[in-house]
This record gives C-alpha cells, structure tokens and sequence, in this order.
C-alpha cells in the first residue's frame, strides 16, 4: 500500500494529485511527494527493513509507488566502504566511501531514481519512456527500459564520453544527440514533453524521480549503524541529490530510525561548472547560470534547477561548498584509485578534491565520521585521464626481470 | 513583423491549449505585456509582484537564456524564437 498523501508545491505548497506532473501552475515551482508519516510511523520499523532484501526497495514505505516495483528490483544497498588508507592519507579519523560506482545495473547512482521514475511511469500506464541526461542518467534510462519493455528516447550533449554514447545505444534506445549543452538539451526535453505523451524522467516525473536519490542517504545511516554521519560531502549537477539525502536522514530522525541527525552538507562542484558553490560563496541562494567547461561531464548543468534548495541545505545545516580544477579532479581520482582500489568517474573526483580542499581550509572537520558520495564509474570517464601506455616486454624471464630492475631503479633514484 | 512565443504546458490553460503564440514586441518584457493583453493572468505566473523573473522559469531568445543576456530588456529581433521553460532537474 501507498502511503502518498498527493504532491505539494515546493515553494507555495499548493496541493496536487498523485499525477505525472513536476510544475506548480500557480508560481512554477516543482512539485514534490507529500508523505502521511505518521502512518508510515507506525509501521516501519529498522527490524522490518533489516529482514528486506538487499535492495532500495527495503524502504518502499518511503518511496513514492502505489504497488509493487516493476523496474530496476535489484538496485541498491551498494558498499559503504570504511576508507582507512585514504582517511591516513587526508589525516581523516573515520572516513566512508559510500560506493555507487558499482551500482547495478549500470554503475551511477542514477539507477535509484530510474527505478522509482519507471515504476512509477507504468503505474502510470506510459509506454515510452525518455530523459534528459548528461550520460549516467541516459544509460540507466537505456537499460532499465530496454529490461523492462518500454521505448527510449534518450537525448544528450553532443560532447559525451564515449563510454556513456556506447552504454546506452547497446541497449536499443533512440540515443539523439542534440548540438548544445546538457542546458539546451533540457530546453529541447522539455518542449518535446509538452507535446508527446513520454515519461521523461525528469521532466514530467521530477517528483518521483528525485524521491529515488533518498535511498543514498537511508542506506548510508543504516550501513552506519542507524546514524547519520558528521559530514557528508557530495557532487552538485542539478543539485538534487544533496537536498534527497539531506532529506532521508530528516525522514528516518522524524521516524525515530535515527538520533537527530545534524550532519553537515558538503557540495562539491569543478571549477569550470560552479554555479551552486559559487552562489554559497557570495553568501547568496540565488544562483547565476553559468555555461559549463569541465571534465566533470555529468556535473556540467549550468542552470542547476535544484541550486537554490541546494544553497539552502548547505548553508542551513552549518556546510560549505567548494570547486576544483580539472587537474585536482583527475589527481584525486587517482588518489581514490591507489588507495582504496575504487576508481570513480570525474563526478568522484570532484568530490574527494573538493573534500581534500576542505579539510585544507579548516571547513571539513577531520574528527568527525565523514561520508563521501561516490556515484558514478571511472571506466565511463576514462578520456579525461592521460595514462601513458605501459611498456610491453618479450615474454622471456630475463627481459621481466630487465624491466623490473629498471623500474626498481627508477624508483629509488 | 511577429516572434512566435513557446508557451509551457503548465500556462496553457491561460492559451486555450494553445503551444505557440505570434506576439509583436521589441523586449521579452514587451512581449510578456502582450501575452497579458491576450491572456489575461499569464504575466503574474512568469514574474514576480516586483516585475522580477519567477526563481524557477528560464526564458530563452532564439536559444540564449536571458539571464546571461539583458533579462526583461533583452532585445527581441524580427522572427525570433521565445521559448519559456520551467526549471528541469539534472541527469
């Protein structure tokens, strides 16, 4: 059973009913979930989760579906990985990577919110399906609708990496790339949902989808031992995923799962896309569209539509926001990669350089349990790195060993 | 000579149902008074009681968002395209 009371303006709080829209009609600003809690007190226990399946759907009380979900059953409950080399390195106490770079199917974090989007679009009787994306989002889009039987139309920048080009045509959708930024490709999506019946996941079903991004966060203060950390520092694209996990541990407080939280929020942008940090800098919610220059591909959303909840969050909860260059992005990408043996896209980059830079600055406390965001692959980012290609050998003994003398050598030169 | 405006699906009930419009103006301001001419209500949905854009619509003249350019005062050539978008989330 559902435990949805309807959707809510953001910011007038009109109500309105449990339908695909994502708009206020009165002062345009998004819809969101409204939630009977104190009927969801009464049932949802941290014992009655504990016996679910090692799935997201092991807080469906707190996702926005009527019956059962019919897309993406496996997805969720990814490591929360207790970084002790890393922490040694950053001169860290207790530090976690909470690791969606393996999240199945397609290794982001954005198979939580396709999950919910397209449970919820067959709930609603939608037969095509569609997104907006800047690569992790059209190939979870891609493949959760290709396992599920609905039609694709995924439309992305032009620019993509092409492992996320390649990870979402395998699966069969019509893959558009549109020449413009991921702004104009929202721009386009949006007039293109105004006149088809799609599902766009993130346009028309906003309210639902975004509710998927929570179950980062319930699983991070459940994988804690019911609670919620000191710090959690997380990328900021569209800036939705920090205000989800913000609210998931506001949820599980006001449900008694959980202490009272008080962690502080941490948002990580690079440099060239920083229109969110940039506005917590200037001490300002308001924030400044930029256009995007960035490696950091999946955070390049110059218009952030979630920015000013974002700013909100961060500043509401005694947190800070940051942006790094291209080089410090790839640096900690390697850094995560040599220490803890998990090798993140340029969205984890920025994150763990924007927690390095932190801490730097006095900002991040390194006595408190912090949390780092890890949602997305390596593997999909691997343009932006610059390895040069190892050396080959013959395969004989004596030229192994030449070349591990030499490296040797080179080593303690 | 008309700019055809591209009216979201949240302020069509104020168009009938109708997708775009052919209105004459020299500012998006301008044209914005000739959408209330024509549908009365429409403009207290885009600005604010200030006469501010609305936090969560972007506005767009042939493409270009007009917060990068000169916002209500941008200018509006002859045949040009006036797009209103409401805030979409990120992917």
């Amino acid at each position: 059973m559902s435990y949805v009371k309807g959707l809510k303006c953001r910011e007038c709080g009109a109500p309105y009913p449990v339908e695909p829209l994502a708009i206020c009609e009165e002062c345009f600003g998004p819809l969101e979930v409204d939630y009977d809690y104190e009927a969801i007190g009464r049932v949802l226990t941290r014992e009655a989760i504990a016996s679910r399946p090692r799935t997201l759907w092991r807080y469906r009380e707190l996702l926005p579906l009527e019956g059962e979900p019919t897309v993406g059953q496996h997805t969720g409950c990814t490591p929360l990985v207790r970084a002790e080399r890393l922490g040694s390195r950053l001169g860290v106490r207790e530090l976690y990577i909470k690791n969606d770079a393996v999240s199945h199917p397609t290794l982001s974090f954005k198979d939580r919110v396709v999950a919910v989007a397209l449970s919820k679009a067959r709930e609603f009787g939608f037969e095509a399906v569609g997104c907006a994306s800047t690569g992790n989002l059209a190939n979870s889009v891609a493949a959760n609708a290709a396992a599920a039987g609905f039609t694709a139309y995924v439309l992305i920048p032009e620019d993509l990496e092409k492992a996320k080009v390649v990870g979402t045509q395998i699966f069969g959708a019509n893959l558009i790339p549109v020449r413009g930024t991921y702004d104009d490709v929202n721009r386009l999506c949006s007039e293109i949902a105004g006149r088809y019946r799609w599902a766009f996941v993130n346009v028309n079903l906003r309210p639902f989808y975004g509710e998927g991004s929570k179950t980062f966060g319930y699983e991070i203060a459940e994988q804690l031992g019911w609670r919620a950390p000191d710090a959690v520092v997380v990328p900021m694209a569209g800036g939705s995923l920090i205000t989800k996990i913000h609210k998931a541990f506001g949820e599980l407080a006001r449900l008694g799962l959980i202490p009272e939280a008080g962690t502080r929020f941490y948002g990580a942008q690079a440099t060239g896309c920083n229109p969110i940090a940039a506005a917590v800098k200037a001490g300002t919610r308001e924030i400044r569209p930029v256009k995007p220059q960035t490696i950091a591909k999946s955070l390049a959303i110059g218009n952030p539509a979630d920015g000013y909840f974002a700013t909100g969050v961060i500043a509401g909860s005694g947190g800070w926001s940051e942006d790094v260059t291209d080089a410090e992005i790839v640096e900690s990408i390697q850094l995560l990669a040599e220490t803890e043996g998990i090798f993140a896209e340029t969205a984890g980059g920025t994150t763990l350089a924007v927690a390095r830079k932190l801490i730097a600055q006095g900002r991040l406390d390194p006595e408190g349990r912090i949390v780092v965001a890890i949602t997305g692959n390596g593997l999909k980012t691997q343009e932006a790195l610059a390895l040069a290609p190892p050396a080959s050998i013959e395969p004989k003994l004596a030229a192994f060993e030449a070349h591990i003398g030499q490296r040797a050598a080179l080593a303690t030169a | 000579m008309a700019q055809t405006v591209i009216i979201p699906t949240p302020l069509r009930r104020f168009t009938g149902g109708v997708e775009t419009v052919e209105v004459q103006g020299s500012t998006v301001g301008e044209i914005f008074g000739q959408l209330e001419s024509q549908f009365p209500g429409i403009r207290a949905r885009l600005c604010e009681e200030n006469g501010e854009l609305r936090r969560f619509i972007n506005v767009y003249v042939d493409g270009e968002d007009i917060r990068f350019l000169d916002r209500l005062e941008t200018s509006v050539g002859e045949r040009a395209e006036v797009s209103i978008v409401p805030a979409i989330a990120g992917g």
